[in-house]
């Protein structure tokens, strides 16, 4: 229950001068969802992207500090970064499928992957979109593109997509902020599934949210972690007056 | 008294002001209307001159078709306008073009793609300031420049191949270089620029966060490229190479000078005549019927486009559905 999945030790995060992460060090337990919170610009999205090494897109990072994933550093010099990408999945905030059909869009990654077999193909596409809960609305359309899908069902093909390489952790940044109530409802029920086989990191703006979804909460302010623990316990009695502070409302 | 008598003072200036809005908004429809139908007019300016070619060229290639039979003109490799028992088949001419066509197509849009998408996805951006500006200028070029140089550096070299390739031949009717291989090359140049910046603008237009999702799922940078942001693009590439293809067969200053002119099967080392070659060469002296057939080599020039810009957008488009 208790197990580390990845462990994150004094990590700063510059871009150019300015400091945008600063000594962040906390724990995300396995098959746990652990939601960061924070007014925006507070870095939770830059550190999401920490942890599967999407900020390497970015010109002018640097890091320092650690990262790991089950022990192993993921910033070590060697590090194979597509696979560490591979086990590290990532859904982002507008639902963004690639102009294809919605099978190849979620037999994209296991065939950059090197995955060719058709069958094994059509399972992984079957699974896949069961899992993200959005097979009965599309197993007749396959072939069809996926950008006819509404915005909610989009960003669960996303997620889909995501689960196709088979990661073992799935990074959320901000997932439901571009969709509609109903839409939202969905796709937290669906993380409360996923999270009995992914360990599940979420950024979101929305407090509520992160008590209906999360186990672990971490409240991010200008660049620090204010505070980290159990949700349950982080609402409840929040130990920093600036923690509390955000909860009651009393910023951004 | 004194208020009713403000009171009607200020409906009367109420009145009046309201008039004046009215006024205002007849000018300013009026305005509008005359700008919509300014846009009209030019819009169907367009659509008139295309009306307007297409029955000239009819009207001035078809009839002599029906006088001489399809058969005679299209498919007959004879071409002797001016003999005493004058034959005006254009079948090589056709050959000519297309065969021309293809393999410039062939070689130029694989490297125009392959620019663009380093200019667009990978090169450091002084790098890419630097080679864009190139591209840019050899699109202003004019034809006929490209026809000198080709004339000047690749006949000589190509006649040196021709040398080597031939050597000891007695059937071989040696070109000096003025060769349809000459004339390819040309054409893949001149095709480059139009293609690389079209596409270039199209692979510039595909979203961010589709080559992101697609880094995040565990994909590589050029597998990211190849397989979402190409296919991403494709209506513009596609368009890219229309333009490209329309070019390369309505080209005629520049391989005028270098393909040497003879009506031939169009083969590497001959000497050939292109459609556009054949018109530009001898409308100055043709009459009577060798005139008319020029015209329809012209409608036959431009069938070619009209088929290509439908065949292509056809096939590059029908595949998402």
């Amino acid at each position: 229950m208790d197990d580390v999945k990845m462990e994150i030790i004094n990590l700063n995060l510059y871009y150019g001068n300015h400091h945008a992460l600063k000594a962040v060090t906390m724990n995300i337990r396995a098959g746990a969802v652990t939601a960061l919170i924070g007014p925006s610009g507070c870095g939770k999205s830059t550190f999401l992207k920490t942890l599967n090494r999407m900020n390497d897109l970015t010109q002018g990072v640097k890091i320092t500090g650690q990262v790991r994933l089950e022990g192993e550093e993921i910033y070590a010099p060697g590090v194979d970064v597509t696979l560490l990408r591979k086990r590290v999945g990532m859904v982002f905030q507008q639902p963004n499928p690639f102009p294809m059909s919605i099978y190849d869009n979620i037999a994209y990654g296991p065939r950059v992957h090197g995955e060719k077999r058709r069958a094994r193909l059509d399972e992984i596409v079957e699974s896949s979109l069961r899992r993200a809960a959005i097979w009965d609305e599309t197993r007749n359309r396959l072939k069809k593109s996926a950008l006819g899908l509404s915005g909610g069902q989009q960003q669960r093909l996303c997620i889909a997509r995501a689960l196709a390489v088979k990661p073992e952790v799935l990074l959320m940044d901000e997932p439901t902020s571009a969709l509609d109530p109903v839409s939202t409802l969905r796709i937290e029920e669906l993380l409360l599934q996923l999270k009995k086989s992914y360990t599940i990191v979420i950024v979101t703006h929305n407090m509520q949210q992160a008590v209906r979804v999360s186990d672990d909460t971490a409240f991010f302010l200008a660049g620090e972690v204010v505070e980290w623990g159990v949700t349950g316990r982080l609402f409840s009695g929040p130990r920093d007056r600036r923690t509390r502070d955000y909860i009651t409302g009393r910023y951004g | 008294m004194d208020i009713s008598f403000q009171q009607a003072a200020y409906s009367r200036s109420q009145g009046r002001r309201s008039l004046s809005l009215t006024e205002k908004r007849n000018r300013t429809q009026r305005i509008e209307t005359m700008a919509e139908s300014i846009f009209t007019l030019c819009a169907f300016l367009a659509v008139f001159a295309v009306g307007a070619i297409t029955l000239y060229m009819v009207a001035n290639g078809v009839p002599v078709i029906y006088r001489l039979g399809v058969r005679e003109i299209l498919f007959s490799s004879a071409w002797k306008p001016v003999a005493a028992d004058p034959s005006y088949g254009i079948l090589y001419v056709i050959l000519t073009s297309v065969t021309g066509t293809v393999l410039a197509v062939a070689l130029g849009v694989p490297v125009a793609l392959l620019t663009a998408v380093f200019l667009a996805e990978i090169a450091p951006r002084p790098l890419a300031a630097l080679v864009r500006p190139a591209v840019e200028l050899l699109a202003g070029i004019p034809s006929v420049v490209y026809g000198l140089l080709g004339m000047l550096v690749l006949n000589p070299l190509m006649y040196r191949l021709e040398q080597v390739v031939f050597h000891g031949s007695r059937t071989h009717q040696f070109t000096g270089g003025a060769n349809l291989l000459s004339a390819v090359l040309v054409l893949v140049v001149m095709i480059l620029p139009t293609v690389i910046s079209v596409s270039e603008t199209a692979l510039r237009a595909v979203p961010d966060q589709l080559r992101v999702s697609s880094m995040a799922l565990g994909a590589s940078r050029i597998q990211t490229i190849f397989q979402v942001v190409l296919p991403a693009a494709r209506p513009g590439i596609t368009t890219a190479v229309v333009l490209g293809v329309g070019r390369a067969v309505g080209e005629a200053m520049a391989i005028n000078l270098v393909s040497g002119g003879s009506v031939n099967v169009p083969l590497p080392f001959s000497s050939v005549r292109f459609l556009t070659t054949a018109i530009v060469s001898e409308m100055g002296y043709a009459e009577g019927v060798h005139r008319q057939v020029l015209f329809t080599i012209g409608l036959v020039l431009f069938g070619f486009i009209m088929l290509v810009n439908i065949l292509l957008h056809k096939i590059m488009r029908g595949e998402d559905g």
